[in-house]
């Protein structure tokens, strides 16, 4: 059995049955109780959970981190909630340099499952709240860094990172929380944290993308579709450990890869798709891979700047045509 | 805390036509705020909206008591302070339309107000980040030798965070002349001081770096105005930061997005009632036989029309020409491609 959720409900089913199932699963961040959680997530948990369970916290990134990583080799499981990925930044010393590390420099004696929760995401919230940072996370060995796309995933992943032992990075997007999708009725529907899933099928072009630039990437394929352009479409789900082997099998059939993100394209995810795919699958490419990203500018708070910076349906389709060689208009940025 | 109420105030010597000006000042905030809630909801304005209204005290008196010379940095609630410092309220519509004649030509939006010629260093929306930032300019004075404070404007969300008490401890270290002023509007977006700071009291936290604070009311913007002189001169003469709490409230929700589910509707319409700045201002100034109603109709009226102005200037403005989108992301050319 299966029902149509949104992503914001498959959170939050994945959280509460995850904290009913294992008392040692609580949840910490900045404004998730009384608030309510700044994208709904956690709305009620408090009054349902108590404050020992949802702990409201000060704004203290590098703290509740740190403080998730010591309650963990402590006996419990913290999902601990960053508001967004920019402020993701005041944790990165207690995340790269201890969290991802404790495993393996203290040789395997101990673990650290803590779960970060955190969104990207954009729309005129000017520079210092429009940035998405997966790939800086993504390069960090220890660190497993998922982003899913539907709510399927979003449940499945989010109740295998709580029960697991490795520490996740979870990643979330504002603009995707009212996205609907099928999620099985099953307590203990668990997602392996790994793997790629082929979305749609097709035989011209590859277009790799996760999160929300899936959906860019799924637009941009319906498009083309109508002028008899067949595009598959890879969602990546998983960022660290990657996925190469479904992507360069994917290019195996088509010979053509566009990489589809929504950050600077720069030592970004889709440089190390690239550089890994020639590795594997050189003589398969019939054209460059095109790399769709964000201009690379902070992100500019007008409106129509702003446009011109994020990444588009239209430029999955420039990018779609350019490695198929076809002419166009459009440039790809 | 520090009040002016049943006291004598050093503010009130200042001229009719400051107080005056303080009076307009605080209403034209007030306006200002209204009118952006207003054009937030016709889709004129995007993305974060921090409104200011229930805290223009804070801004207008601590503003006033400043030197033109020194600096000022802020966190992203940031419109109050432009319009203290003087800046066009038509500019500053315009940036929050996001319109190419805004104060930083529509590309910070509400929370990233600067002018770079009244030395107002930014608003910024990373919580605390800021604090730091005013430390080196305290630095660069003194370095320099110029009798300039730089002054911090920050939430008390802010002092929990790890950048506020590095930036306390090196300015203490290195007495600096940083004033830190928080504006303790009792709760970080939905969470109530009470759980999130082990000391309620801001103002106490400075008592860690041996540094000299003082409470105010917020509210009350002669209160805000003396304390902010006082420690103004601490800071210029050269005995380190001063910190400065001053008790406030904001009448609206934290962004334009807040549900408000964290307070209840009758504490709001108390301080609405009771403890709005302007009124107890204007209560003020009528009472010291300072202003009689009509000049303060007079200013209302002034001011209903400068607003409507400044969103017909926000209105007609255009918007940033595309072609600067990749300007000013290096100050030096940039040779290769
Ligand atoms: C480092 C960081 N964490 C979280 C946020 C999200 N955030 C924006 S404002 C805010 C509350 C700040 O409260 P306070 O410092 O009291 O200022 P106020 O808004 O009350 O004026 C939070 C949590 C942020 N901008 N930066
Ligand atoms: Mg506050």
């Amino acid at each position: 059995m299966a029902r149509e959720i949104t992503y914001r409900d498959a959170l939050r089913e994945a959280l509460r049955e995850e904290m009913y199932r294992d008392e040692r699963v609580f949840l910490m961040g900045e404004d998730i109780g009384h608030y309510g959680g700044s994208y709904a997530v956690t709305r009620g948990f408090l009054q349902e959970f108590g404050p020992k369970r949802v702990r409201d916290t000060p704004i203290a990134e590098l703290g509740i981190v740190g403080a998730g990583i010591g309650a963990a080799i402590g006996g419990l499981r913290p999902v601990v909630e960053i508001m967004t990925i920019n402020f993701s930044l005041l944790a990165m010393d207690q995340i790269v340099n201890h969290l991802a590390k404790l495993h393996y420099m203290f040789n395997g004696q101990f673990t650290a499952p803590v779960v970060i929760r955190t969104a990207a995401g954009f729309g005129q919230l000017g520079a210092t709240h429009s940035q998405t940072f997966e790939g800086w996370y993504a390069h960090v060995p220890g660190l497993r860094v998922v982003m899913p796309a539907v709510p399927k995933d979003a449940k499945g992943f989010l109740k295998s990172a709580i029960r697991g032992n490795d520490p996740v990075i979870f990643i979330e997007h504002s603009l995707i929380y009212r996205n609907r999708g099928e999620v099985p009725d099953d307590e203990d529907f668990l997602l392996p944290l790994e793997g790629a899933e082929v979305r749609r099928e097709g035989t011209d072009v590859t277009i790799v993308s996760w999160s929300r630039g899936y959906y860019l990437a799924l637009g941009a394929a319906e498009e083309l579709a109508r002028e008899g352009i067949d595009c598959e479409v890879i969602d990546l789900r998983v960022l660290r450990p990657l996925d190469i082997d479904t992507v360069v099998r994917s290019v195996q059939k088509t010979n053509r890869l566009v990489v589809v993100e929504e950050g600077w394209r720069t030592l970004a995810m889709g440089a190390e798709i690239a550089a890994a795919v020639q590795e594997r699958a050189f003589d398969y490419l019939d054209a460059p891979i095109a790399r769709v990203g964000s201009l690379e500018v902070p992100m500019p708070y007008a409106r129509n700047l702003e446009r011109l910076v994020v990444p588009n349906k239209d430029r999955v389709v420039a990018a779609v045509r350019q490695v198929l060689y076809q002419k166009q208009p459009v440039t790809v940025g | 805390m520090t009040s002016t109420v049943g006291g004598r105030s050093p503010g009130l010597a200042l001229p009719k036509s400051e107080l005056l000006e303080m009076y307009r000042q605080m209403v034209l905030i007030r306006r200002f705020e209204e009118a952006a809630a207003e054009q937030y909801a016709l889709g004129k304005i995007a993305g974060f909206l921090h409104l200011y209204i229930g805290e223009e005290a804070v801004a207008v008196g601590a503003i006033r008591a400043m030197d033109p010379r020194d600096h000022l940095v802020t966190h992203y609630r940031d419109h109050g302070y432009a319009l203290a410092l003087g800046l066009d309220p038509g500019r500053c519509m315009a940036e929050l339309f996001g319109k190419s004649t805004g104060l930083v030509g529509g590309r910070g939006g509400s929370m990233h107000f600067a002018d770079a010629s009244k030395n107002f260093w930014g608003g910024y929306a990373i919580v605390s980040g800021h604090l730091p930032i005013a430390v080196g300019l305290g630095l660069a004075s003194q370095y320099q030798d110029e009798r300039r404070v730089a002054v911090a404007i920050f939430g008390d969300g802010a002092t929990n965070a790890g950048p506020f008490h590095e930036s306390m401890n090196l300015a203490a270290l290195w007495k600096l002349p940083v004033l830190f002023l928080c504006e303790n509007n009792q709760y970080g977006m939905g969470t109530a001081v009470e759980y999130a700071s082990a000391v309620r009291e801001m103002a106490r936290k400075a008592c860690a770096y041996d540094m000299p604070a003082e409470r105010v009311d917020g509210q009350d913007v002669l209160a805000v105005y003396d304390a902010t002189k006082a420690a103004l001169e601490h800071c210029r003469s050269g005995n380190g930061p001063f910190f400065i709490e001053a008790l406030t409230y904001r009448f609206r929700g934290h962004s334009m997005a807040d549900p408000e589910m964290y307070r209840s509707k009758e504490e709001v319409e108390e301080y609405r009632r009771q403890r709005d700045p302007i009124v107890l201002f204007r209560t003020r100034l009528t009472q010291e036989g300072i202003a009689v109603a009509t000049e303060f109709e007079e200013i209302d009226r002034e001011i209903e029309e400068v607003v409507a102005a400044a969103v017909r200037f926000a209105e007609e403005s255009p918007e940033p020409d595309p072609a600067t989108v990749m300007e000013h992301v290096y100050a030096e050319p940039v040779r290769v491609s």
